[in-house]
């Protein structure tokens, strides 16, 4: 259960710095925290889209939807189930491929680090060792 | 297997503290008051005026002087910016028949018309006026309908690689409001009351353009050679 507890609570912080991100980027919040570090650059270039949808946005739909099943899978049916590990290690999966490619592009096409995209990098990586450990811990129960 | 059902209420709490947290700064971001404005109807002093006509391009040999009074939040000024003016840019501004002079015309039905006016004068600071003035045109979907427009026409500034110290400090101290309100006043001396308007020597034209009707109208004052 740890395993599930600990990727509901980062899911939940992924949710707000992706929640941060889309409110700076539709005008909400002003300027962003971000040092002298290049999170407008990154914000701002033609990349902060991807098939017609603001990035962010996409986090805010990934982190919430992780947020869902890891607070499903600590229910009392689901809880001795195998499938909500297998959909967190498919949802996390997907957003570390994701967040790779946009890492590609903020060091090799913009030339600027985001460090709120750092931030969201590292969760969800987090995310995919927790879901990992959680399928070790399946297996090992014989969970179905 | 099971959690403890302390472990399950500490994890909660944990959950629920998280979710206070979050939702508080991102409540706080959403709520402080950081936004600039312009004011409107301020008094205009000559130094607001004096060596100002208006943002200019073109010859100033040009046979024919185009005024145009517009709004930067007015749907069909924006249209004209970005759909007409290249055309006209191209084929009357740069071949030395038109010179265009820009005037500020911010309607009161528009929030962010007198702020996306002061953006670009406080761009006309840095020599990025045209620059900002298009890119402003270009994004009002994105800021038109935004809480925090100013935000997002500082991005823009820095897009354009704008000071930004400077372009803080400018548009903060509402610089350019006098400016601004002078070019307004201009505008209903004349006789302007809606955005686009053109002065075309010393007749008003209203309402949608297009550049093919405007460059026949040039051909007609000025016959090229």
């Amino acid at each position: 259960m740890i395993y599930r507890m600990s990727a509901a609570v980062l899911s939940l912080l992924g949710l707000f710095l992706s929640a941060y991100l889309y409110l700076y980027k539709i005008g909400r919040i002003g300027s962003l925290a971000c040092g002298a570090g290049g999170c407008e650059t990154v914000q701002q270039s033609p990349w902060s889209r991807f098939a017609g949808l603001e990035v962010s946005l996409i986090g805010v739909a990934g982190y919430a939807g992780l947020l869902l099943v890891s607070l499903v899978a600590l229910q009392p049916g689901p809880s001795s189930r195998r499938w909500p590990t297998t959909l967190l290690l498919l949802l996390s999966g997907l957003g570390v491929a994701f967040t790779a490619y946009l890492t590609y592009l903020e060091l090799f096409v913009i030339h600027a680090i985001c460090r709120w995209c750092v931030g969201s990098a590292v969760i969800i990586f987090a995310l995919l060792v927790v879901a990992l450990l959680d399928r070790r811990r399946s297996s090992r129960l014989g969970l179905r | 297997m099971a959690a403890t059902q302390a472990g399950v209420k500490r994890f909660y709490l944990i959950l629920a503290a998280v979710a206070l947290i979050g939702l508080g700064v991102l409540a706080y971001l959403l709520l402080r008051q950081d936004t600039v404005s312009i004011p409107a109807n301020v008094t205009v002093q000559a130094s607001d005026t004096s060596g100002f006509r208006g943002y200019i391009k073109g010859s100033p040999d040009a046979p024919v002087e185009i005024t145009e009074f517009a709004d930067y939040q007015c749907p069909f000024c924006q249209t004209f910016a970005t759909l007409q003016m290249p055309t006209l840019d191209e084929r009357l501004i740069k071949t030395g028949r038109v010179r265009w002079r820009y005037r500020d015309f911010p309607l009161q039905q528009h929030p962010f018309a007198r702020l996306a006016a002061h953006s670009a004068a406080c761009a006309d600071e840095q020599g990025k006026y045209w620059e900002q003035h298009q890119r402003v045109y270009e994004g009002q979907s994105e800021w038109a309908g935004a809480r925090n427009a100013a935000a997002i026409f500082r991005n823009y500034a820095k897009s354009a690689g704008l000071d930004l110290n400077r372009y803080d400090s400018c548009m903060k101290a509402g610089k350019y409001a006098g400016r601004i309100q002078a070019s307004y006043n201009e505008g209903v001396q004349l006789g302007v009351s809606s955005t686009p308007t053109l002065l075309v020597g010393d007749r008003l034209y209203r309402g949608r353009f297009d550049s093919d009707a405007l460059i026949k109208l040039v051909d007609s004052l000025a016959p090229r050679r």
